[in-house]
């Protein structure tokens, strides 16, 4: 089956072949390399071939992955960064989740400008040198930090002093100055091994409709790099998220206003949330309600799953068409998957209401917040300190 | 001749141009702009625009236009409304106003404009979170007073977070003052990184007290691992 877009199939155009508009920034990536200037980090052996927005193949690893962690995922809405580990360790690939890794800094960077391209690309590269001491390939959970590192990477290439300068400073801290092979989003990855992911599904999602977000600094920064598929929307959006829904066994609920932003303004949603909720509940999340009554929205970012979720309390207030779950891809699998929707996938930390959701989904979510409970009292009883992975499989 | 009304007429021309010189001189100006068809595919897809006086394709006119008077102006009066989404990379010309905004922002920071002084209010916590802990987000900062339109669940966090954080399964996870645990080699790699780039120096220009404050955090830490400050 593949999701099209209702267009006429007579004017649908074939690439042929037709070269790319844009140079193969990887090309470049190789002959600086060869240049002695830095060490390409290659994407390892094991893994699957995609296709990005004008036909190129990007290599998408499938294990001994470095996760890059989100700052806003792991603080506010961890259950994000717990459902991408389970679904490695669910298909028995070995990963690691290093302390030795910061932030990329760039939701910062985009709200305040404190901080400049040196420093930037700094924090960028020593993150990637860090992954290649390890031996592990680095997997970047949030969308900001993909696109911020893809323009990194743009800024690096064609700025030979700039490459310069920040190669000094790995060599002041002694890591080696290393570029990725490719920069990898964890949504690439669940798209890549959306077959092996929907072989273990134990749930029918078949009524479930689902609104997709797709996120801006995902396949609005450095968009060539971003996965386009014919079979989904004809190739004329994003595929990731859409392609997990669909081998999922669920439904795909169009609405008109797919390509806006989610309202998120980096700083707007700090010191401005007037701005951030006003777009997220207008633009966003009324016109799917109108247009698609989805039983859920998700996205594969940081911001956005904060920023549609979070804005919806403040609408009910003004009595707007609110009140739909807002979850990532990586969670929606797990529960599709069988996950515990609180030891593993944490939607205690998410705002709208989800129990209906869940409901519809054949998920208990009575019986299963007493067993989170009876978790957390056993922690808080002393009896022991931390929920483990064999907790939440339990 | 400028496109802009007669505002920041105390600031001479020259030292407005300076500014603008130094925008254009950054290595990514000269990607961001191509000229303009006027078409407004920028702004039907700006955010910003809908709920801001505010134009990406005002942006992008003032910069091919070289309109230094325009550009200080949008330097004070615009770039903070701007969401950084990137949609209006659209353009059919691969302009990219929002990369114009960056420089000219960042520009804004480094010469410690008083309209970025004013923009970055409030904001200093989270620029001292981010640049001390390496992770910009912490549970702890998920607080009832600071997040009254995010409801009450805020506060069974907040009421809850310590317990909630060690029913998190990943290690690394178990923390509440920064997102995850970062360990103490890498934020020192971190503070050098800083110190390296002028990003100190950055930050002194728009808020001397979180200036002072970090230095006093980084000097302490990088004394202590035996780094001369």
């Amino acid at each position: 089956m593949s999701l099209e877009l209702p267009v006429l199939k007579e004017r649908r155009a074939e690439r042929k072949n037709a070269p790319p508009p844009t140079e193969d920034v990887r090309e470049k990536v190789f002959e600086i390399e060869a240049q002695g200037d830095w060490i390409v980090h290659r994407v390892p052996d094991d893994h699957v071939e995609v296709f990005t927005k004008y036909g190129r193949v990007k290599k998408i690893p499938r294990q001994n992955l470095w996760h890059h962690k989100s700052c806003g995922q792991c603080g506010h809405i961890p259950g994000y960064s717990t459902a991408i580990f389970w679904l490695m360790r669910k298909l028995g690939l070995a990963y690691e989740d290093p302390t030795d890794q910061t932030s990329c800094t760039a939701w910062n960077y985009y709200a305040s400008a404190t901080s400049n391209a040196a420093a930037q690309a700094g924090v960028a590269m020593r993150n990637f040198g860090a992954a290649y001491e390890a031996g592990n390939y680095p997997l970047i959970h949030c969308g900001t930090s993909y696109g911020h590192y893809k323009e990194v990477r743009e800024e690096l290439i064609h700025d030979p002093e700039l490459r310069k300068q920040v190669k000094g400073i790995m060599e002041k801290l002694g890591k080696p100055f290393v570029m990725p092979e490719e920069i990898v989003h964890y949504s690439e990855w669940v798209y890549a091994m959306r077959r092996e992911l929907a072989n273990l599904k134990v749930l029918d999602f078949s009524d479930i409709t689902a609104t997709v977000h797709p996120a801006c600094h995902y396949h609005k920064l450095v968009v060539e790099d971003a996965i386009y598929d014919r079979d989904i929307y004809d190739g004329q959006r994003t595929a990731v998220v859409t392609a997990v829904v669909e081998a999922l066994g669920a439904n795909i609920g169009e609405y008109s206003t797919w390509y806006d932003c989610c309202g998120f303004g980096f700083r707007h949603i700090l010191v401005e949330r007037d701005f951030t909720r006003s777009f997220a509940i207008e633009r966003k999340i009324e016109v799917m309600k109108k247009e698609a009554n989805p039983d859920v929205v998700l996205t594969h970012d940081t911001g956005c799953v904060t920023t549609l979720d979070q804005s919806q309390f403040a609408g009910r207030a003004h009595d707007r068409d609110v009140g739909i779950p807002v979850l990532s891809d990586a969670q929606f699998a797990a529960l599709a998957m069988g996950a515990h929707p609180y030891k593993v996938c944490q939607l205690h930390w998410h705002n709208t209401d989800n129990k209906p959701l869940l409901e519809k989904m054949g998920i208990d979510h009575e019986s299963k917040w007493a067993e989170f409970e009876e978790e957390l009292r056993m922690i808080e009883a002393g009896e022991k300190e931390f929920l483990t992975w064999e907790d939440a499989d339990g | 001749m400028t496109l802009a009304p007669n505002t920041y007429t105390d600031i001479p021309y020259e030292e407005k141009a300076k500014l603008i010189e130094e925008v254009m001189a950054d290595h990514r100006y000269g990607e961001h702009l191509y000229g303009c068809y006027e078409c407004g595919i920028c702004v039907a897809a700006c955010p910003s625009a809908r709920f801001y006086d505010f134009s990406p394709r005002k942006i992008a006119q003032a910069a091919a236009r070289q309109d230094v008077e325009l550009m200080y102006e949008q330097m004070n009066d615009d770039v903070w409304n701007c969401s950084q989404c990137f949609s209006c990379t659209r353009c059919p010309r691969g302009n990219n106003p929002g990369g114009i905004i960056t420089v000219l922002r960042e520009v804004a920071v480094r010469n410690g404009l008083a309209s970025a002084r004013d923009a970055l209010e409030g904001y200093g916590r989270v620029v001292y979170k981010i640049m001390s802990t390496g992770t910009q987000v912490s549970p702890d900062m998920l607080q009832p007073n600071a997040f009254p339109d995010w409801g009450p669940h805020v506060k069974a966090i907040s009421d809850n977070v310590e317990t909630w954080r060690k029913a998190l399964p990943p290690e690394t996870l178990h923390t509440t003052s920064t997102a995850w645990n970062v360990d103490e080699k890498t934020i020192i790699e971190l503070y050098l990184i800083w110190q390296a780039t002028g990003v100190m120096d950055m930050i002194g220009e728009v808020d001397e007290g979180l200036h002072m404050i970090l230095e006093d955090v980084m000097e302490d830490v990088l004394d202590e691992a035996g780094y001369e400050t």
